[in-house]
């Protein structure tokens, strides 16, 4: 699936797959430079994470008496019982809401409108699209005080309805931009075929550009989803409820209240990233696919 | 794939509905897309350069202000203060990212068993928000009870947050601790798109590995490196939440970069002008910078990288 979505949008990832196992490499001699950097690169990447982990399973009493790195002397669930019993549960709930509230109505909006792009002829369709394309441009910090603005005179402010609605809009021109790629790439027969099976536009959208359309709406749903699950500006500015914070705002409301628990911090670290590990290890191809949507080549 | 279970003709009584691929019921679709997007990304867009021109301190009226906020503004120490940490963030982070990101990419491009293990780590940092690398990276750096006493290096237990210069290091650090994977990511797929023929005839003319990377990888990836580049540039005018986890912009004013200072500015001054005007400049630098990067890649960039290979 993935291999076919990224060599149609011309992605840069599509050898992941299908080159993984060439020969070419071992003819060639051992690259020593590269092995160190390597190695080297580990230790700076796997070292803090390692210090997150292992410190979220150490008592207080652990904390500040043995070495930082060692592994815990009485490992221990309690930080984690903790953070949870503060309302994560609820904030979880929250990022979850918020993400899918976004996630789903970004694709379904952004593949119709890529559909009618690619499918459509005319001025006005050829306007929408270079305005979407002119959006990828369009930095969503810059905009941050007008849509403040906004969602107070909407009467959204403090809800989870404020931080899915600019989310949806900043997710679309990314979406259609790939999404549109990709119906394009459908052979032209596949929808002479279904016209003459008397098929509508709207149902050739559903029965044949849907179902081909699925490697890239995986992509696209993955690379939204993570900006959303991890966004921390829309929350901040347009939420204060302790009841609506989502997980990356609860992380550093909660590391205010308890600076001097530094494990139980760290807990609710490794539980805000829980979910998205989970989905690596799933899908790692998936994932890893989804972070360059639209940015390779 | 997927096409051949769905294609095989479904014959639906639906003739009477034939539809030739005309602007009209086509155009329906993009309504919800269109109304959405224009509501939330380029309203705002206007507003923030509407907003630039009133005064308005978040909560109260808002009232017209003429130049007043753009006068004020350029003429503010803190707002060049800010830019000019901006640039400073965004050119050494760009320096050690870079380098980094390509030998990485390239390193992890190689087949063997060992470096995809090591790729599947190397992209953990991916996964973790902003906030949750800041917080743990303020653990980390704990002079007492982090990585100095960990790894016994006294060099490493210094006030790093505490003091102007080595926070500003910290920030550039963390950032490209962030970064540097998903950039390697992109030099990787790009590697992986380089005919290996040229790696073949370069073998048979006796140039070794070193070589081989100066005339052929970083060459070919001409294009990875521009596109790697802009991401990383016009990205870095926004570093916003880990930063602001991380330093909150101090000590005093230390690592205040332009997205914090509009931030600051806008919502803890309740100077919601001023702010405007700072995030008008984010805006206008953004795509200064973008014009000129793609600029660099030359006209052509449709043409064929390939010739002789």
């Amino acid at each position: 699936m993935t291999a076919s979505l990224t060599r149609r949008t011309g992605s840069a990832t599509a050898p992941l797959v299908e080159r993984r196992r060439s020969p070419w490499a071992r003819v060639r001699r051992t690259n020593v430079l590269g092995g160190l950097a390597g190695w080297i690169w580990l230790a700076v990447i796997i070292i803090p994470i390692y210090y997150i982990l292992i410190t979220s399973f150490k008592n207080q009493a652990g904390y500040f008496s043995q070495n930082p790195l060692a592994l815990p002397a009485h490992p221990t669930l309690d930080n984690y019982k903790m953070v949870l019993a503060n309302d994560f549960g609820r904030y979880f709930l929250n990022s979850v809401i918020i993400t899918v509230g976004s996630v789903v109505p970004a694709v379904a909006f952004s593949f119709m409108a890529a559909f009618a792009i690619v499918r459509g002829t005319g001025r006005f369709l050829k306007g929408v699209n270079a305005l979407f394309l002119m959006g990828l441009a369009i930095p969503l910090q810059a905009t941050i005080i007008p849509i403040y603005l906004l969602i107070i005179r909407m009467h959204l402010y403090d809800s989870l309805l404020a931080l899915i609605l600019p989310s949806i809009a900043f997710a679309i021109p990314l979406t259609v931009l790939i999404m549109a790629n990709f119906i394009r790439d459908v052979p032209n027969e596949l929808f002479e075929s279904m016209r003459l099976d008397g098929c509508s536009e709207w149902q050739t959208m559903w029965r044949l550009a849907l179902p081909l359309t699925k490697p890239a709406i995986v992509t696209v749903s993955i690379y939204n989803g993570l900006n959303v699950w991890n966004g921390f500006l829309l929350p901040l500015i347009l939420t204060q409820s302790p009841e609506l914070r989502v997980l990356p705002l609860a992380l550093w409301t909660f590391q205010g209240q308890y600076s001097v628990n530094i494990p139980a911090v760290l807990a609710s670290v490794v539980l805000t990233t829980l979910p998205i590990l989970v989905l690596y290890v799933l899908g790692r191809r998936q994932l890893l696919s989804g972070l360059t949507a639209g940015f390779s080549k | 794939m997927t096409a051949t279970t769905t294609l095989p003709g479904r014959r639906t009584a639906t003739a009477g509905q034939r539809s030739k691929g005309t602007t009209g019921p086509l155009a329906w679709l993009v309504m919800p897309a269109l109304v959405v997007f224009v509501v939330f990304a380029v309203l705002p867009l206007a507003g923030v350069l509407l907003l630039s021109f009133t005064h308005w301190d978040g909560i109260g009226a808002i009232s017209f202000a003429g130049v007043a906020n753009w006068l004020d503004t350029l003429k503010d120490p803190m707002m060049y203060h800010a830019l000019w940490l901006t640039f400073v963030i965004m050119a050494l982070s760009w320096l050690i990212q870079t380098p980094l990101s390509l030998l990485l990419g390239t390193f992890t491009a190689g087949s063997q068993k060992y470096r995809a293990l090591l790729a599947v780590l190397y992209f953990l940092p991916l996964l973790l928000s902003s906030a949750a690398i800041a917080i743990a990276y303020k653990a980390l750096l704990d002079p007492n009870f982090g990585l100095a006493a960990g790894l016994h290096l006294p060099i490493l237990a210094q006030d790093w947050l505490g003091q102007p210069g080595l926070a500003l290091g910290v920030v550039i650090f963390v950032v490209s601790w962030q970064f540097i994977p998903f950039h390697t990511l992109i030099y990787q797929g790009g590697v992986r798109q380089i005919p290996k023929s040229l790696y073949e005839a370069a073998e048979i003319d006796g140039a070794g590995r070193v070589k081989q990377f100066f005339y052929i990888t970083v060459p070919q990836l001409k294009y990875t490196i521009i596109t790697s580049s802009t991401l990383m540039v016009v990205g870095s005018l926004t570093y916003f939440d880990m930063i602001f986890v991380l330093t909150g912009g101090g000590p005093g004013n230390a690592t205040r970069n332009l997205a914090l200072d509009m931030y600051l500015t806008g919502f803890r001054a309740n100077l919601m002008g001023p702010a405007s005007v700072i995030a008008v400049i984010l805006v206008v630098l953004g795509l200064a910078l973008a014009l000129f990067l793609q600029r660099l890649g030359g006209k052509d960039a449709n043409k064929s990288q390939l010739e002789g290979a």
